[in-house]
This record gives C-alpha cells, sequence and structure tokens, in this order.
C-alpha cells in the first residue's frame, strides 16, 4: 500500500488522507469520518471501517478492542428524501 | 404506523427459523428481508452440510433453504421481501423501506413487542495496491455470482484466504468452470477445515501458506491482468525479494466477516468487542436477548460461526419470543431451550468451535 491506495472506495479516501487526519487529531473512526468523509458514502462504512481501524491501530498504537465503530445512525442504508417524505414523484 | 408482536429482521437461516419457532406456537410474525428471495445465504451453500444427524449433515443449504421457506409459510408468517431495516427506534420501532424493487418504494415505521436481529454479517475488506480495481471482490460475491446468478466472475481465479469461505468457494469456483490458480494464506497454517482444503489440492489448487497479496494490476477499464504475491515473515510483514507474479482475471478475498450490528447499537443494545466471533457485536443471554429487553439477536449477526448454529441460535430466539408472549408455558419452552443448547454445544467443539464456545459462555455469564 501506498499513500495513493484507496481506503474509503465509496467517498474515494486515500491512505494519505487518512494519515493526515491523524495528524492532525484524529483518534477515532469518528474522528476520520467528520476530517475526510471516509465510511460516509453508498456502503456506510461496511468495507472501509475495518480498514480504517487497522490503519489507526498502527499509526496510534492503539488495540481494535479501543477503537469502537462509527456512530450508528439512520439510515443505515440509502434512502431519498423522496421516500422519506412520502412524495411518490421524487 | 404499523404494529407486530413480532418483527424478525434478515431471512436467512437464523431468521427464518426464529420466525417459524416463534409463528409455531401462534404469535403473529412479520419476517423482513432486503433480497428478492428469502433465505441468506442458504441458496448460495450448494455444499453438503457437516456435523451430526441432528443437524442434517449430509444435506445441501439450498435444501435446508427450501424447506425453511416451507415451514415458514405453513405457519403462517407474513414475509414482506424487498424491505430492508433502515433505523432501529426507541421503544422498539423498526424504519424500513419497502418495495425496493420498483418505483413505489415507501418508507414505514413499524412498532413491534419482539424484535430479532438476524441481520447476519459482512465480509471484510483487505486494501492492498489496486484492490479498488474491477475484478477484485469478496469471496461471498463471487459465490453469489456464480452460484446465485450463474454467472462466473473470472476465468483464472486467486483466491485469498484459507478459512472454509475461501476452500469452499474456491471448490464452487473451480466446479463453475474457472481455474482457480492458487489460494494464499498469510497465516502458517490452513484457516478452515483439512477435508475442504484435501478437496481443492486434489483438483491441483495449490495452497500458499505465510503468503500474502501486495498488488494488482490492471487498468480501471479491462480490470485486472496480474496479481503479485509475497512471501511474509513471522509478522505477517513481506520478505522483499520473494514476490511472484500471477496471471489472473479475478482476485477474491475471504478475510473473514464481521457481524452487522448497527441496529442493535443504535437502539442502545450493549456492544462488546470479541474476535473469535468476527469484532464488534451485540451482547446476549441464553434466550438470545440483547440487553434491550425485547430485542432479540441470532446467527452471525450475534457472533460469525455457521449456518447450523444460526439455525439453532434463530430457535432459541423464537421459542423464547413465544415464552414471553405467554405462547407456550414456561416449563415447556425451558426443556425446549435445554435441548437446542445441548445440539448448540454440539456444534461448538473440536479446535474449530472451543474457541467459539469460550466466547459466547463468557458473554452469556456478563448477564448472570
Amino acid at each position: 500500500m501506498n499513500d495513493d491506495t484507496i481506503i474509503c472506495r465509496c467517498e474515494e479516501v486515500t491512505l494519505g488522507e487518512i494519515k493526515q487526519a491523524i495528524k492532525e487529531g484524529a483518534r477515532d473512526v469518528n474522528g476520520i469520518k467528520r476530517r475526510t468523509r471516509a465510511g460516509m458514502g453508498l456502503c456506510q462504512g461496511r468495507t472501509c471501517e475495518k480498514l480504517v481501524q487497522m490503519i489507526l491501530k498502527q499509526e496510534l498504537g492503539k488495540e481494535y478492542k479501543e477503537l469502537k465503530p462509527a456512530s450508528d445512525r439512520p439510515p443505515v442504508r440509502p434512502l431519498t428524501f423522496g421516500v422519506l417524505g412520502g412524495d411518490k414523484d421524487e | 404506523m404499523i404494529k407486530r408482536e413480532a418483527v424478525v429482521i434478515g431471512a436467512g437461516p437464523a431468521g427464518l427459523s426464529a420466525a417459524i419457532e416463534a409463528a409455531k406456537r401462534d404469535a403473529d410474525v412479520l419476517l423482513i428481508d432486503e433480497s428478492l428471495k428469502a433465505g441468506g445465504q442458504l441458496f448460495k451453500q450448494i455444499h453438503k452440510f457437516f456435523g451430526s444427524s441432528a443437524h442434517r449433515s449430509g444435506i445441501r443449504g439450498i435444501d435446508i433453504g427450501k424447506e425453511l421457506l416451507e415451514e415458514a409459510k405453513k405457519y403462517g408468517v407474513e414475509i414482506w421481501l424487498n424491505c430492508v431495516a433502515t433505523g432501529l427506534f426507541k421503544e422498539k420501532k423498526i424504519a424500513v423501506e419497502k418495495s425496493l424493487d420498483n418505483q413505489n418504494k415507501t418508507a414505514e415505521i413499524i412498532k413491534a413487542e419482539k424484535i430479532v436481529i438476524a441481520t447476519g454479517a459482512s465480509e471484510n475488506a483487505i486494501a492492498f495496491e489496486g484492490w479498488t480495481l474491477p475484478g477484485v471482490m469478496g469471496a461471498g460475491a463471487a459465490q453469489t455470482m456464480a452460484n446465485i446468478h450463474n454467472v462466473l466472475p473470472g476465468e483464472k481465479i486467486l483466491m485469498i484466504g484459507s478459512g472454509n469461505v475461501g476452500l469452499i468457494v474456491s471448490y464452487q469456483l473451480l466446479q463453475a468452470g474457472a481455474e482457480v490458480v492458487g489460494v494464499l494464506e498469510a497465516a502458517p497454517e490452513i484457516g478452515g477445515y483439512g477435508v475442504h482444503a484435501a478437496k481443492i489440492v486434489r483438483a491441483g489448487v495449490p495452497i500458499h501458506t505465510s503468503t500474502t497479496i501486495v498488488e494488482a494490476r490492471g487498468d480501471e477499464k479491462n480490470g485486472v491482468k496480474e496479481a503479485v504475491v509475497c512471501d511474509v515473515d513471522d509478522c505477517w510483514q513481506p520478505i522483499k525479494g520473494q514476490e511472484k507474479i500471477y496471471e489472473v482475471d479475478t482476485i477474491t478475498i475471504a478475510a473473514g466477516l464481521k457481524p452487522l450490528m448497527e441496529l442493535a447499537r443504535m437502539h442502545g443494545c450493549r456492544c462488546d468487542f470479541i474476535p473469535q466471533l468476527g469484532g464488534w457485536l451485540p451482547l446476549h443471554d441464553k434466550n438470545m436477548e440483547t440487553t434491550y429487553p425485547g430485542i432479540y439477536v441470532a446467527g452471525d449477526s450475534a457472533g460469525v460461526e455457521e449456518a447450523n448454529t444460526a439455525l439453532e441460535e434463530g430457535r432459541l430466539a423464537g421459542v423464547a419470543i413465544a415464552e414471553s408472549l405467554g405462547y407456550i408455558h414456561s416449563n415447556k419452552a425451558s426443556s425446549i431451550k435445554n435441548e437446542i443448547w445441548n445440539r448448540v454445544d454440539g456444534l461448538r467443539l473440536g479446535p474449530f468451535g472451543e474457541s467459539r464456545l469460550e466466547a459466547k459462555e463468557k458473554i452469556i455469564k456478563t448477564f448472570q
């Protein structure tokens, strides 16, 4: 892997960007998410979350147990405003 | 708002058996699933199951799936397909999106007295240079393509990971007509059952232990062309100069699964990190009930194991729900649950089962 390797494919966030976010103070998955959008795309981090945890573990010397998943908020699957609002002509 | 006595989220082996056991005892059960068809992973499992006769050894997953669908129908389980849970709100309100297959999608809220979260697991990714190229996919994705959609994912395939998923899917890809050029395993030993490994080795597929993938080469348009692999040292780090190149069009990744537990966590069910069972997962007691009363969890979302354990955990949840709704006397329920627990313990034996047994016992102890 090099710094250009994509980690979050939905939002196209690279390893270098995640390392930079850690340098800027990110200490957990939520911190990475807020700074880079990793885990905020279509799959909601189902693919990249463990990768992000692995990078945090390596960079900060933390244990997996200390690296909780990102906060879980609805919708956990993509949902349009049209469907939420009940508008059939979305 | 729609109201139901019991709602089961996910119609795989755990969800189906939970729904059947509760409905069998007259509970009003709604089972939802995001797919076109109920059955979860069972319909991908064209191989025969192992274990004792109590666990239907020698029967194929697809046939178990068919039987479960018939039973669900017989006992009047209401099934909504193409329906995905998008959230879980207090108190036990499930947000769903219905009719995913057409233009008339709607959002609904279902208020349930009892909920079973049987959402299964998702595949772990591993990142390496080129892992986002077309042709790199999860082993489960390749299995879905081959066994459900009858589409061969590629012609020359390299499998990463020698756990049971990696071994079984390799064999099924061979059966489907692909060439599997090899199976890589970063650990010094094969991860899955020897019998599965022997089957693919006999078919001429080499398994390379202490080896990892370092790069997928190719381009966005034509996908993967080559896989660069490398021996690893005792710390699983690639040893420079030991690289080898395979010409392949597909790289499948079988690096384990992690429980899908967002819904449980969102509702405040206590979760913990249990590496033997796939990572973060909601804790449960002997009834499969989470720390939030009325919310149950079963199958891979309660800790990654096998289809058989998922079936039994679903049954436990279903019986416990029927009991707690007053459809079955607690003496009767206890004896049924004890029988199920005996079978579950039987599934958690041997070198592969022991660590799972230990982890599950530890989880249950936190409730005592």
